[in-house]
């Protein structure tokens, strides 16, 4: 057969079987045993040409409601953000997205020298000393940091706020039984994590506290407060953290965290339906030598000039084989690059602004609910989302609201029993003044 | 710094440049002071750089210029399967409906999104022969750990508690042994024999009933077919243990044989090997698991299901093992793969392995004279050489993949499987054409002589890269793992 993608000619063919001593591609095959061997072809859908294919493709993506064509409040950990059209031009020199992992220094310095910045940029927001190359997403970053924090301390207990990711929490869940590590959940208390629970429950069993900051509910935890109690007892101070709110907040490394981990995402990955995005995770230099996944570092050739490699690898799980602690192998590269475009291009400048802007118009829109008699759950200082009751289900809002081309909030009933009818709003800087009201108007009847 | 370096982002950045154009504040602005509660608004800004727009496309076109990735030249990287990365794929992965969704959206509004993905499992259990898929974990080590967790809940599921121990082939990626470790299993190494493959007295040895399952990739990463596969299948499965497919080396035997076929009751697929997904300088990947019917019940949740003409997902799932990530995978990766697979259809994908078998071998014929070639038979994708031979001449085998940078191509993967001695293992693809690779024989051919009669050229390669080797020792013994500004 003839096909774009594979260039070997009836010619080529006969020379190459001729070279190696055989008549025909099948005696390649002649060691697979009759009993396994698979006879004839897939039974799959047929081939399509490219334009026959696009077009199939294209019909099936405009079954779906997306975030070009809607205005969207949704977030819940995955944000619609304004991402700088750069972001894509340099994600597309096929020089970054074609290579492998960069196991050759002398031909992937670009690839190294942006995987060291990446990690620079989020030292700087998250205040931490140290940050690895990325994680496969925020969820399984949070994860990997409540399996280093059980490594570290020799404990076999971990204590997640309720107020963290729903997600999230399942995949530690999910992780930690994999290692035997025990998961308990703090309650939260007016949708920030109970400080008088964290006292009762703390002890010299916790291996680590995990908290979200700001918190699954939009709130600013209390981290200082938090820190002293946790520290008292030598566990482990891990936040999850949403790195473009840390352009306005006190960065966790401020304030005593051990570990921060999160997800990149608002920082020029599109939403994706979900994946792939880019988790991150950085740490204090007492724990550099325990990161998971990949560590660029910089060094020098014969001639002195700089260059970069993958370092500690001792720490990986190709070296480590049954010693491992973490079996992460493949990163979010490609995503990491995109979110290091996007910082770039925000900078130091940008990324505040950026922060302040979501909060402002957050407080605007949270403002305008009230204004229109709705109650807010969990009222107090918050980033970009915020809890609205309503007076019926969220479901059956969002599906009135899709109609008229919004995509509606998250139904914190799904996770939180006693969250039915409580809709969590966010708003980004991309919502314009006059989108904010036309939601808030849609949304006029169903407060509680 | 040296006059050749590469400056960093951070020292092109001064102040008062900017490369950002944000949305209009369009209302009212408050006091931050009265939003924010004191103590807890950011003080000290963030060092990142302050660029305007061109200096940030000529920073990363010029790092760009310093990669080497598959469109740049030849990439034999053995198990790492570097095919060519379509360009419809690309396409089609940033088509609105696709890049923008937002995964919490009601499922209605998605069910574009829902068939793609439920049609790409309903692909991947014709072509590996299980019964049924989850598209969930992110990479292949994160499916290996995924399909573990399954194997451990079955056997907890029967009360089988004593089934502590993972059995894992010599040659295997390193990747398995750590994702054994992680969910929780003690790891037993199984000896290979002389001829490559697996040592079934060896296996008969070391398999009980404290055996969860045995771990296989096949073809080998020897590239070398596991022919006694049914044997060592009827081994474990009387010993009650599950087989587990590492599917990183799928690219061998499309078509030609199943893992659900030969046996197995779990399958991990690499979908950036295998399936095109670029490999994006290390990731991001797609890890998709497949298995047999008795170990539904235990996929993660939630699972894709078809309701009439409704595509639903299944959150109701009891003994399922709980979530591998947040969502439902990568799927910006899965768009990709599924692209790559309706461009290839069936008769394409008996095409894609029949022909990278063909290059393989024929790569393999070629070297065998100036290499030592440790296995003497067919291989499947990949095949391995030895280099000792021209270690006896001072030339070790990261000196001659040194020295093929010089020659433009990314070197293969060296030093393992680590049951051969200075080992290289070369994995062409099939969309290489001929010409490449006898132009890359043909190097190595020259290296080869080199190592006889002018050694130094290459123990000091490579001569012709924007860097010399670096020095790895300091990078690891005093870490500079970020920039600060000084």
């Amino acid at each position: 057969m003839k096909h774009r993608y594979l260039p070997m000619t009836e010619t080529d063919k006969q020379e190459m079987l001729e070279t190696i001593g055989v008549n025909s591609i099948d005696e390649l095959f002649s060691d697979i045993p009759e009993r396994v061997r698979f006879k004839g072809e897939y039974n799959i859908k047929p081939k399509k040409t490219e334009t026959a294919l696009m077009k199939e493709l294209t019909q099936m993506a405009q079954k779906n409601a997306d975030l070009r064509s809607h205005t969207s409040f949704l977030g819940a950990g995955v944000y619609d953000h304004y991402m700088p059209v750069i972001v894509d031009h340099v994600l597309s020199r096929s020089e970054f997205y074609t290579a492998y992992t960069p196991y050759q220094p002398e031909i992937s310095q670009g690839e190294l020298q942006a995987i060291f910045e990446f990690q620079s940029m989020i030292c700087e927001l998250t205040g931490m000393d140290v940050a690895n190359s990325s994680m496969y997403d925020g969820g399984t970053a949070l994860a990997e940091a409540a399996m280093l924090s059980a490594g570290q301390t020799r404990r076999k207990k971990v204590l997640i706020s309720s107020a963290v990711h729903p997600e999230a929490k399942e995949v530690v869940k999910t992780y930690a039984k994999g290692q035997y590590i025990e998961v308990i959940e703090i309650p939260h208390k007016d949708g920030i994590t109970d400080v008088a629970a964290l006292k009762d429950m703390i002890n010299d069993e916790i291996a680590s506290v995990i908290v979200q900051y700001p918190n699954f509910f939009g709130r600013i935890e209390p981290l200082k407060e938090l820190e002293e109690i946790i520290h008292a007892q030598k566990s482990l101070f891990v936040v999850s953290s949403n790195p473009l709110s840390l352009g306005a907040l006190t960065p966790p490394g401020k304030l005593g965290a051990d570990i921060v981990a999160g997800d990149a995402q608002p920082f020029g990955i599109p939403t994706a339906f979900g994946g792939p995005h880019c988790g991150y995770f950085a740490v204090t230099n007492k724990l550099m030598r325990k990161v998971p996944g990949r560590l660029v570092g910089q060094t020098v050739d014969e001639e002195g000039r700089r260059g970069f490699v993958l370092t500690l690898q001792a720490r990986e799980q190709h070296i480590r084989r049954d010693k491992a602690t973490s079996n992460i192998c493949s990163n979010q590269a490609l995503n990491a690059l995109a979110a290091s475009v996007a910082m770039t291009a925000l900078g130091k400048n940008g990324v505040k602004e950026m922060a302040i802007s979501n909060i402002q118009k957050a407080h605007y829109a949270k403002e305008a609910f009230k204004t229109k008699g709705f109650e807010i759950a969990f009222e107090g200082p918050s980033f970009n989302e915020f809890v609205v009751k309503l007076n019926a289900s969220v479901k059956d809002v969002n599906k009135k609201l899709l109609e008229k081309g919004m995509i509606g909030g998250y139904d914190l009933g799904r996770d939180y029993s006693d969250l039915k009818n409580h809709m969590l709003v966010a708003v980004t800087e991309l919502r314009t003044k006059e989108e904010i009201d036309t939601f808030v108007n849609e949304m006029g009847d169903y407060h509680a | 710094m040296h006059k050749d370096d590469q400056a960093l982002i951070f020292e092109i950045s001064k102040p008062g440049r900017i490369g950002y154009s944000l949305p209009e504040m369009d209302v009212p602005e408050i006091d931050i002071n009265e939003l924010i509660p004191a103590g807890y608004l950011r003080e000290e800004e963030p060092e990142l750089p302050e660029v305007s727009e061109l200096d940030i496309m000529r920073h990363y076109t010029a790092l760009s210029n310093r990669n080497h990735g598959v469109d740049s030249g030849f990439y034999p990287l053995g198990s790492c399967t570097m095919k060519y990365n379509p360009k419809i794929n690309e396409n089609v992965a940033r088509y609105p409906g696709f890049a923008h969704l937002h995964p919490l959206q009601d499922e209605s509004s998605v069910q574009g999104a829902l068939e793609l993905m439920y049609d790409l499992q309903e692909h991947l259990i014709e072509i590996t022969g299980m019964d049924q898929v989850t598209l969930q974990p992110a990479a292949g080590a994160h499916g290996e750990w995924t399909a573990l967790m399954m194997v451990r809940a079955f056997h907890e599921a029967n009360g089988d508690h004593k089934r502590t121990k993972v059995l894992i082939p010599d040659s295997a990626h390193g990747t398995n042994p750590a994702s054994a470790t992680v969910a929780g299993f003690e790891t037993i190494t199984v000896k290979s024999g002389e001829n490559g493959l697996v040592d079934l007295d060896d296996l008969r040895r070391v398999v009980g009933e404290d055996t969860a399952a045995l771990m296989l990739t096949n073809p080998n990463t020897l590239g070398l077919f596991e022919e006694d596969i049914l044997e060592m299948a009827e081994i474990v499965h009387a010993a009650g243990g599950k087989l587990y497919y590492d599917g990183a080396n799928l690219n061998a035997v499309m078509s030609k044989a199943r893992p659900g076929d030969m046996g197995f009751d779990l399958v991990h697929l690499n979908l950036h090997k295998t399936f095109t997904g670029p490999h994006g300088g290390g990731g991001p990947g797609s890890g998709p698991v497949g298995v047999k019917a008795d170990l539904i019940p235990f996929l993660p949740k939630p699972v894709l299901v078809k309701q009439g003409d409704q595509f639903v997902l299944d959150y109701d799932r009891p003994q399922s093992i709980g979530r591998v990530k947040p969502y439902y995978g990568n799927f910006g990766i899965n768009v990709r793969a599924y692209t790559y697979i309706r461009t290839m259809g069936p008769d394409g994908l008996k095409a894609v392995t029949e022909y990278a078998v063909l290059n393989a071998n024929y790569m393999m014929r070629r070297l065998q004279e100036s290499y030592d070639l440790p296995f003497d038979r067919h291989c499947k994708h990949e095949f391995v050489l030895s280099g000792k031979r021209q270690k006896k001449l001072g030339v070790r085998t990261l000196d001659i993949a040194k020295r093929l940078l010089d020659f433009g191509y990314h070197p293969p993967t060296i030093y393992f499987p680590l049951n051969v001695e200075e080992c290289i293992m070369i994995e062409p693809t099939e969309t290489e054409s001929k010409e490449t690779l006898d132009a890359f024989c043909d190097a190595m051919i020259q290296i080869a002589k080199e190592a006889e009669v002018n050694p130094e050229i290459v123990q000091e390669a490579p001569h012709n890269t924007v860097i010399g080797r670096l020095d790895e020792t300091l990078a690891a013994r005093k870490p500079v793992l970020r920039y600060q500004k000084q």
